[in-house]
């Protein structure tokens, strides 16, 4: 018998597309649907969604929507009426959504409604013997898992940077008009007890954290600790690595010993917070590069970088766990002086970069 | 207003450890598993703070520690947890670890939540991580929400603030190191933390000693859960393919290696 496959997804921030991942996630769903021969159904919730369902048209498949001001901010209690809702008119085998934080909040709690299974940041699907089968990491990716269910509706919330994006055209003025069957979802008065009021964005100079950056740089607790003269040297640390964030575009990491020295009132950096950890207990970002420096590399903290593809590390200590085939590259150096020359050589290339474009401009 | 305050909390292994997967009759596992050193697991134990912190300044309140684990492994982190925060446990002996069905060990939670005497529903809060350090998939609390009918949910909280009206505003991380900010008109609410604000209290030997009398006689008690078998079925479960050839660069100037970042960073 054909199986149902429901792609979810919710209206971006701009209210005029969908989230990057969400458009992964299609790609995902496109090629379950062809393994399994299965019906795609697209469903979407958001303000206003015809924008946004004019991008995933080319899919050809039937798009379903949910939407109005109840339905432009994440709140769980109506974005789990809004995708039961979708769910209930499609009846799915199976579910696959982004996972967005609004959609890793909601779609467990819609597959406990659904009386169906739910398996989050997955990292690939495949089809073994032709039966749906998801990959993802245990233990903070330390122990990678491939594995089935027989109960339907299974959702599968996809991590971001593990597929392709999926058909995602442009509107024209030429193109028909994609019919979106809107489903009317009335909120009772339980469900709106929370409001959104708004997003909590760091200061502009604060802002160290860019999913999008090439590269991620990792700062350790050795930023903090005495160097050769007996002495911290915090603010000096402090100003080499926002110049060098400044500079390269990358993305801040922190080791937990730096982070939590900051929750125990300790003097370290002022910029990082728990935010920027990355590992054991705090994140695991994707980024094509990443660079640690004053950081020991211990397991610990390197699980936080099972998805960065090229490393490497400037430590003191030449036996530290970078060394035992964690880097592709370590660098035995003080990584003051190393990134006080780096963030000179950045300026200069930037400088020098300004200088063509005037060449050329002018 | 006191709330009733229920923090969910699995066991992890201690994240020095080394983790080798087996396969058991039960499914995978990790080898020697009843082995290696445990800790409570590092999202719950934020939740448990933060539990203790709004606990404190709301007079009348209490707090709950629902936990899912071997008995044995449990009282060996209650030695420690104990210590840090005023809490009754709530303890169901299963041996849940990071393979066992999210949706099997949110329905014992949720049942050991259900028959805590004298919880007052209206005034709770469902306390957890928003992740753990086993199965990591953060979906545990939510599916406990479901069954205990509350749909005021959020994951990744930073941060609860009373406001002189009775309603909290909260923030919930978001991408792009921001916050979302949601003002909730009051209990009852899930509430999967982040790693909040508050630093790891220090050890109290007298809570602990407080605790401990409880907790001693609920272990002991303890009803056994069980896990049902073949919810997922794992066809592999392995660690990560290792080992980098790690060029290690030694006594070259600091401005060659910044040239040579410099280069590799500038590569597409």
């Amino acid at each position: 018998m054909s199986q149902n496959i429901l792609f979810l997804a919710h209206v971006d921030e701009s209210g005029t597309t969908l989230p990057k991942v969400a458009y992964e996630a299609l790609g995902t769903a496109l090629e379950a649907a062809t393994q399994l021969g299965a019906s795609l159904t697209i469903g979407l919730i958001g303000e206003s969604m015809q924008a946004v369902a004019e991008t995933v048209s080319a899919t050809g498949a039937r798009i379903l929507g949910v939407s109005g001001p109840d339905f432009a901010q994440p709140r769980y209690a109506s974005d789990a009426l809004a995708v039961e809702a979708i769910c209930k008119a499609v009846t799915p085998d199976i579910v696959i959504a982004p996972g967005t934080s609004r959609f890793l909040r909601v779609v467990p709690g819609v597959a406990a409604r659904m009386k169906g299974r739910v398996d989050t940041h997955l990292t690939a699907l495949d089809y073994v013997d032709g039966v749906l089968t998801a990959w993802r990491w245990f233990y903070r990716q330390r122990l990678e898992a491939v594995m089935q269910r027989e109960a339907r509706p299974w959702f599968l919330v996809m991590d971001s940077g593990c597929h392709q994006a999926g058909t995602a055209t442009t509107t024209t003025a030429a193109t028909a008009t994609t019919e979106v069957e809107l489903i009317a979802v009335d909120l009772p008065a339980a469900a709106q007890r929370t409001t959104v009021a708004g997003v909590r964005v760091p200061k502009a100079d604060a802002q160290t954290i860019r999913p999008d950056a090439r590269l991620l740089f990792v700062a350790g607790a050795g930023w903090s600790k005495k160097q050769a003269d007996g002495k911290t040297h915090l603010p000096e640390a402090e100003a080499l690595i926002l110049e060098f964030l400044r500079n390269s575009g990358a993305s801040l990491g922190g080791s937990k010993s730096l982070v939590d020295q900051t929750g125990e009132n300790q003097a370290v950096l002022g910029f990082m917070t728990h935010l920027n950890q990355v590992g054991q207990t705090g994140s695991t970002p994707r980024h094509p590069k990443g660079l640690s420096t004053c950081c020991h590399g211990e397991e610990p903290h390197v699980v936080g970088w099972r998805f960065i593809n090229e490393r490497r590390a400037v430590n003191l200590d030449p036996n530290c766990g970078w060394a035992r085939g964690k880097a592709d590259v370590l660098y035995v150096a003080d990584a003051f002086q190393v990134v006080a020359k780096l963030n000179l050589l950045l300026a200069e290339k930037a400088r020098s970069h300004k200088t063509e474009s005037v060449s050329v401009t002018g | 207003m006191s709330y009733h305050i229920v923090v969910c909390a699995g066991i992890v292994p201690d994240p020095l450890q080394t983790l080798e997967p087996v396969n058991t009759a039960a499914g995978p596992a990790l080898k020697n598993e009843m082995m290696l050193p445990a800790v409570l697991d590092p999202w719950a134990s934020h939740a448990l703070y933060e539990a203790a912190h709004l606990a404190a300044h709301a007079a009348g309140s209490k707090v709950w520690l629902v936990s899912a684990a071997p008995k044995a492994k449990l009282q060996q982190v209650m030695m420690n947890v104990a210590q840090k925060a005023s809490f009754e446990l709530i303890p169901v002996d299963a041996p849940a670890n990071g393979f066992a069905d999210a949706h099997a060990v949110a329905g014992m939670l949720a049942d050991a939540i259900q028959s805590i005497p004298g919880l007052d529903r209206s005034r709770l809060l469902l306390f957890g991580g928003w992740e753990s350090a086993s199965r990591g998939a953060g979906v545990t609390m939510q599916l406990v929400g479901e069954q205990l009918a509350i749909v005021d949910q959020f994951q990744g909280v930073d941060q609860l603030t009373v406001q002189p009206d009775g309603s909290f505003e909260i923030l919930e991380r978001i991408e792009g190191g921001r916050h979302l900010i949601s003002i909730c008109q009051g209990p009852p609410a899930v509430l999967g933390w982040a790693t909040g604000n508050l630093p790891e209290p220090k050890n109290n030997p007298q809570v602990g000693m407080v605790n401990m009398r409880s907790v001693m006689p609920a272990l002991q008690k303890a009803k056994a859960g069980t896990l049902p078998q073949g919810a997922v079925r794992y066809l592999s479960v392995t660690p990560p393919r290792q080992q980098r050839q790690t060029q290690i660069v030694k006594d070259r100037p600091a401005d060659e290696i910044a040239a040579e970042l410099l280069e590799w960073i500038l590569q597409e």
